[in-house]
């Protein structure tokens, strides 16, 4: 009955090569350190998840960047950048679902077409990217109503318009792209409702030369707006959304400064979609996997620590992009261009004797202060405060896999004792489903700490992963290369 | 005023010390550097076993504690009580038999057996490898969500008068001559008729800041949860070698297929052994042997997909039986610890033992076996 | 170019490279799916394949993120009842 486990390690006269440089996540960031390392003289390996690069932000229907080409920004950038990548081994359709030690660096361990493949570097780039960052409102798990990212996916990735008559609500920057994606595609778009009222952040930004992009980027969605005559509302929210099969109807209402609904302020607004997000949470199972620290963001989003150099506390383990800060996509090429160059720097010095010093380029440093900088003072004016908890019922789910209602968060808190996110989490079943926390995570910590803020060790609780992406009992028995098992 | 009682974690074997102690009239005080069931708790997969403990002393707290957590799961309730059964199966002649033996001694001493023979493992788990040689139903097994079953014993605890705090850590003893008198905590003084050691794997340093020597060690152990599914296990379905893994002396990886459904619809797959302290690293090759064996058990979960794992840390004695009882060594400490990885089962009976010694009573069973002193 | 794929018995026209729930949403469908405690349904949320609400059966196989699943000619899609696999309870 015993089996004889493999390791995994690929049988001789198939075995992988070592890489010096993976990097895991063929966006922005991954597609930059990819170049970069590449630049060097290094070899390496391109691991991502989706069928082509690009990531989030530069999303396209396959072979057909132009069908999509007045949606995007900085095109010329990804096309340097796709260029610069193209010498690495590209490994598209890989989920990694695990990272791990290895004798000589790391293995990088995805499953592809239903077979794990193991992938062996000495050093490596995590590029993970984030997503929308979700809290909970009534209805919000009606059909109709989407992340903002997922409007902008179906958008941008699929040419498919989410619907006819849109509601997009939230805060953050990316709310404009996305509603002005949904109007020149000739959706109705019923307004823009923005939690906060960011108007002047442009004063805080700082030093603005270095960012002029985003600048005329944000002005660009602005006048696509007024041009489609979208509203663009502040300190309103959908607080409520409507229907009985499908999205009808959401309420949106004025907010106070702490985000309770002003009373009398509600108004019921028609619509067949509704696309919401508030900010963003990035995606740490493999960083976390790997027991690289963490630190508390400005928005209040769990990261990674890393150096100067895109270094994490794990010897040679470089993370860049959404990963160590929500910060944006030419943010994410700055870091990955520095984490490719001092990662394969690593890797080759440790082929050699003796590590020479990276050089940094002084424009790459102050280009990634300067869009530090403005990422931080973005968060400033679009955080989110906890007043949002008032809008929910006691019925409302926080947890759409396991539909797990902000009652029973609260009772495992209030009645079972839970004194942090993670005991909250394993009490209740909130987000103990599908995604494992990856949707209502921020909210569980949230609704867990009451009025409260959670700790970095609530939004670690919530965000460790060991399994980072779902595998079949199959692969994970049988890995590529290993003898099946009858 | 002192407690009658300070329980030294806020495990399941403190919750369920805590909620015995309360009910016989003494004041309790809970005391947990961590959250509720945050250590071996809630690493757990919530048995409750009588089918692999051969006759002797462990069985015999085994079943009173069995009988405790079915009245426990009426009396308190909302930890998913289920009396699902087990069952232990064996894939080759010489296994069935091992395994018929071992179930006719356990029938001596009251556990309830059924042989299972080759042709009849379909009618009672449809899912199983047909080609399995036979096997033993045990309809006493059964299982708990071991977080909620601490976290409610707790709660119920505190409404009769028990104060729990967490996120307090014990730094020392307070001693009157020899005789212990209460604890040092990261808060405070908490003083105490008595103080009960139910630190789990941490159980040996407890009992070290009191200046005597138990035993405890780490034994890790992972865990494989699948997607949810519909009910396609019934029972707690183990492999024979389960029960000689569970003896085993060897620090070296031992893995058996241990697979069972929960209420939640995910099914979990054990079992490995390990002793590599504390070490939290994901083991790929761990999680492989647990996965290849539960596919050669149940073929139907071949295409099923893993969402999430986790190990745990049992707490392990040299010789596999846990500590129960007062220490003579140091007066006024009681140990209830070193379950290994059966302190949820035993955790009702080990509740109720150290309530009744603490109260003066004579207890339901002899712990004698148990003791704390009996390691050289 | 323009194909289709089956769903419970209507054919769904996808283009090179959409995945089915991106298909699915085109062609007017927004929930195909129902959950396992209140059998409430649900369709694409996310969009890119981190919450697994767009669960689907496509050739047989159960809890399939229709957002990522590239639609393919000949593909059987279902619509699936809460864990998917109903037929093998016991």
């Amino acid at each position: 009955m015993v089996t004889s486990p493999s390791d995994g390690t690929p049988p001789a006269g198939r075995a992988m090569e070592t890489y010096d440089v993976a990097v895991v996540g063929g966006g922005p960031a991954g597609l930059a350190a990819a170049s970069a390392a590449l630049a060097t003289g290094a070899r390496v390996v391109l691991v991502d998840a989706g069928r082509q690069p690009g990531g989030q932000y530069w999303r396209h229907p396959i072979g057909d960047l132009g069908a999509v080409a007045d949606l995007h920004h900085d095109l010329a950038t990804f096309r340097r950048l796709v260029a610069g990548a193209s010498a690495a081994v590209r490994l598209f359709g890989h989920q990694a679902w695990t990272v791990e030690p290895a004798e000589r660096g790391f293995l990088v361990r995805a499953v592809a077409d239903g077979m794990e493949r193991a992938v062996p570097a000495r050093v490596l780039v995590l590029a993970p990217g984030g997503y929308d960052r979700q809290v909970p409102f009534r209805g919000w798990d009606l059909p109709g109503v989407y992340t903002a990212g997922g409007a902008q996916a179906l958008l941008k990735g699929h040419q498919v318009v989410a619907g006819r008559r849109v509601v997009v609500g939230g805060t953050g920057p990316f709310l404009l792209p996305v509603a002005a994606g949904l109007a020149v595609r000739g959706a109705s778009v019923a307004g823009v409702f923005e939690a906060n009222a960011p108007a002047g952040w442009l004063r805080r930004a700082g030093s603005v030369l270095p960012v002029a992009g985003k600048l005329t980027e944000g002005a660009g969605y602005a006048a696509a707006l007024a041009r489609h005559r979208v509203p663009y509302r502040s300190r309103r929210a959908i607080v409520a959304a409507h229907g009985a099969e499908s999205l009808t109807a959401v309420t949106v209402a004025r907010l106070d400064a702490r985000w309770r609904v002003l009373p009398g302020s509600e108004r019921i607004v028609e619509c067949d979609t509704a696309a919401v997000g508030w900010g963003f949470t990035p995606q740490l199972e493999l960083p976390l996997a790997l027991g690289c620290a963490t630190r508390v963001d400005v928005d209040g989003s769990l990261v990674v620590a890393v150096d100067d150099l895109q270094r994490t506390s794990v010897p040679g383990v470089y993370v860049a992009g959404e990963a160590c800060g929500i910060g944006g996509a030419p943010l994410a090429v700055a870091e990955g261009e520095i984490a490719g160059r001092a990662a394969a720097n690593a890797a080759t010095a440790a082929n050699a004797a003796g590590q020479p010093a990276v050089v940094v380029p002084s424009r790459l440093r102050r280009r990634r202060r300067a869009l530090r900088r403005f990422a931080a003072a973005m968060h400033e004016v679009h955080p989110v405060r906890d007043g949002w908890q008032t809008w929910l019922g006691e019925d409302t789910l926080v947890c759409r896999c396991e539909e797990v209602t902000a009652g029973e968060v609260r009772a495992a808190v209030d009645e079972l004792g839970a004194t942090d996110a993670r005991t909250a989490k394993l009490l209740s079943r909130a987000g103990m489903g599908w995604c494992q926390g990856r949707v209502c995570g921020y909210a569980t910590a949230c609704v867990a700490a009451g009025s409260g803020r959670p700790v970095e060790a609530d939004l670690r609780g919530v965000a460790e992963r060991p399994i980072a992406a779902p595998i079949t009992l199959s692969a994970l028995a049988n890995p590529e290369g290993a003898p099946r098992q009858q | 005023m002192p407690a009658d009682v300070v329980v030294i974690g806020a495990g399941v074997v403190g919750a369920a010390t805590a909620w015995y102690a309360t009910r016989a009239g003494l004041s309790v005080t809970v005391v947990d550097r961590g959250p509720v069931a945050g250590g071996t708790t809630g690493a757990g997969e919530g048995n409750i076993l009588v089918s692999d403990k051969p006759p002797g002393a462990e069985l015999d707290l085994a079943m009173l504690s069995s009988r405790l957590w079915r009245e426990l799961g009426t009396e308190v309730g909302g930890f998913e009580y289920d009396a699902k059964g087990g069952l232990v199966v064996a894939s080759a002649a010489d296994g069935v038999a091992a395994l018929s033996g071992l179930a006719a001694e356990q029938a001596k001493a009251g556990v309830d057996t059924v042989v299972v023979p080759a042709g009849d493992l379909a009618e009672h788990e449809p899912h199983l490898n047909p080609e399995l040689a036979g096997g033993v139903l045990y309809p006493q097994d059964a299982q708990v969500q071991p977080m909620l079953a601490a976290a409610r014993l707790l709660r119920s605890a505190r409404r009769s008068g028990a104060t729990v705090h967490t996120g307090v850590e014990v730094t020392g003893f307070l001693r009157s001559g020899g005789q212990v008198t209460g604890v040092r905590t990261s808060t405070g003084d908490l003083p105490a008729g008595a103080v009960v050691n139910a630190a789990g794997t941490w159980g040996g340093e407890i009992a070290s800041l009191a200046g005597v020597e138990v035993p405890v060690l780490p034994r890790r152990g992972f865990i494989l949860v699948t997607e949810p599914l519909p009910r396609l296990i019934r029972h707690k379905v183990y492999a024979a070698e389960y029960v000689s893994d569970v003896a085993s002396d060897d620090a070296a990886l031992q893995t058996s297929p241990v697979v069972e459904g929960t209420r939640a619809g995910t099914v979990l797959i054990g079992a490995s052994r390990e002793r590599v302290g504390y070490d939290r690293t994901l083991s790929v090759r761990v999680l492989r042997a647990l996965a290849a064996q539960a596919v050669e058990l149940f073929p139907v979960l071949a295409g099923v997909q893993v969402i999430r794992a986790y190990r745990g840390f049992r707490p392990y004695c040299p010789d596999h039986l846990p500590v129960i009882g007062p220490d003579p060594r140091a007066p006024g400490l009681f140990h209830a610890c070193g379950h290994e990885g059966a302190g949820i089962g035993l955790a009702a009976a080990t509740g109720l033992l150290i309530a009744e010694l603490i109260d003066g009573q004579q207890p339901s069973l002899d712990v004698a076996p148990f003791r704390p002193e009996r390691f050289r | 170019m323009s194909h289709t794929f089956d769903f419970d018995g209507r054919a769904i026209p996808f283009t090179t490279g959409q995945s089915v729930g991106a298909a699915l949403v085109a062609a007017g469908i927004r929930a195909w799916r129902t959950t396992r405690r209140e059998g409430r349904p649900r369709g694409i949320f996310c969009g890119i394949g981190v919450c697994f609400d767009c669960l689907v059966e496509v050739d047989g196989v159960p809890n399939q993120r229709a957002c990522l699943v590239p639609a393919a000619a000949d593909m059987i899609v279902r619509r699936q009842e809460g864990a998917g696999r109903g037929h093998l309870a016991v």
